[in-house]
């Protein structure tokens, strides 16, 4: 009884010393997002184009909700990965132009081709607080409801695309239909 | 940092060249350096400033807003302190809000919606931060105990110490003395 008394404190010790030492190593720059299983904010705004743009435009099937900005270096790397799924159909991608200014992004967009259906204009970062975003890129996979169902923070290329991104698809695609 | 490489490089320099021309050079170095620096520094503050206010109040509430809403993209400053875009945008709703005349309860909450906890340095009491909040006092709790405990197995140590009467006492001096002599 008296040496189990004597091992709890060192129990203890190694049990809050192993969880310090993981909380070492945590990923510290993804924040979970708080919009997870809420529906996309409203908006009522202007593609890249300048055509105007609301929540009623957004497609009816899952899609992925692309910020991006043209003086965003991560954005190029992740960008053949959006052009394939957009050329192959596997999924629709909607872009949103977050913090750039207009002519840039149009610039951005012809030189590199673009894989959205449209681009929000978000040239304030006003619909980006919406989101919640910090900072491009970031992805979101949207259901056909409109409702986000899950969040990427930072590059998404087909190693991401196939370890997180195919398997939320894949179980949200088996949630029953309501 | 950058005043740093520059004054060892010049230093470098006096070394070879003649000393009074080096040393004359390096002060007016000096002097356009902290000319720049004194620049930058009120620019950043500047980038703060740019906002009317109505009142004296609602200034200050800016002020300790934007000192209290931690900067999402640089997770180590506050909106204040941070060049971030999006601690410059959510500055300006700060700012938005508070002439829109809501309260500093409804900026939190709109802030909470948006970027969770993480958004405060004082996270608020919920739930799941409640371990965050009452942690410490736990631990503290669990060590005055366990302190407590042993004090009191101390005292109890000491007043089981057995008493003797006086037959005893007797006794006890007779053993002592038998081992003195």
């Amino acid at each position: 009884m008296s040496k189990l008394k004597f091992y709890i404190p060192v129990i203890g010790f190694f049990a809050l010393a192993i969880l310090l030492w993981r909380g070492l190593y945590l990923e510290q720059g993804e924040l979970p997002s708080m919009l997870i299983d809420k529906p996309m904010p409203q908006f009522v705004m202007s593609t890249v184009e300048g055509a105007p743009v609301t929540n009623a435009d957004l497609p009816d099937e899952m899609f992925l909700l692309n910020v991006w900005g043209s003086y965003c270096l991560p954005c190029l790397v992740e960008h053949p990965t959006l052009m394939r799924l957009s050329e192959e159909g596997t999924i629709p991608v909607v872009g949103v132009n977050y913090r750039d200014r207009q002519d840039l992004a149009i610039d951005w967009l012809d030189d590199n081709g673009d894989p959205f259906a449209f681009s929000i204009l978000d040239e304030d970062g006003r619909f980006g607080i919406d989101l919640g975003v910090y900072g491009a890129p970031e992805t979101y996979l949207v259901d056909g409801d409109g409702v986000i169902r899950y969040r990427h923070v930072s590059v998404l290329d087909e190693v991401i695309w196939e370890n997180e991104f195919l398997p939320a698809i894949a179980e949200l695609r088996a949630e029953p239909a309501n | 940092m950058k005043s740093i490489l520059f004054l060892t490089s010049n230093k470098s320099d006096s070394r070879n060249g003649p000393g009074w021309q080096s040393s004359k050079l390096l002060s007016c170095f000096s002097v356009v350096f902290f000319a720049v620096a004194i620049l930058q520094l009120s620019d950043a503050q500047a980038a703060v400033d740019t906002f009317a206010f109505d009142t004296e109040e609602q200034q200050q509430r800016f002020r300790r807003l934007s000192d209290e809403l931690r900067c999402p993209m640089c997770q180590n400053t506050n909106l204040t302190g941070s060049t971030g875009g999006v601690a410059e945008d959510l500055r300006r709703e700060v700012h938005r809000m508070i002439m829109e005349g809501m309260t500093d309860e409804e900026i939190e909450q709109f802030m909470f919606e948006r970027y969770g906890d993480f958004i405060f340095y004082r996270p608020r009491l919920r739930a799941e931060t409640l371990l965050l909040w009452f942690g410490p006092l736990v631990f503290l709790l669990i060590g005055a105990a366990a302190g407590f405990g042993i004090w009191r197995r101390a005292r109890q140590q000491e007043n089981s110490a057995p008493q003797l009467d006086v037959n005893q006492q007797e006794k006890l001096r007779d053993l002592l003395g038998q081992k003195d002599s």
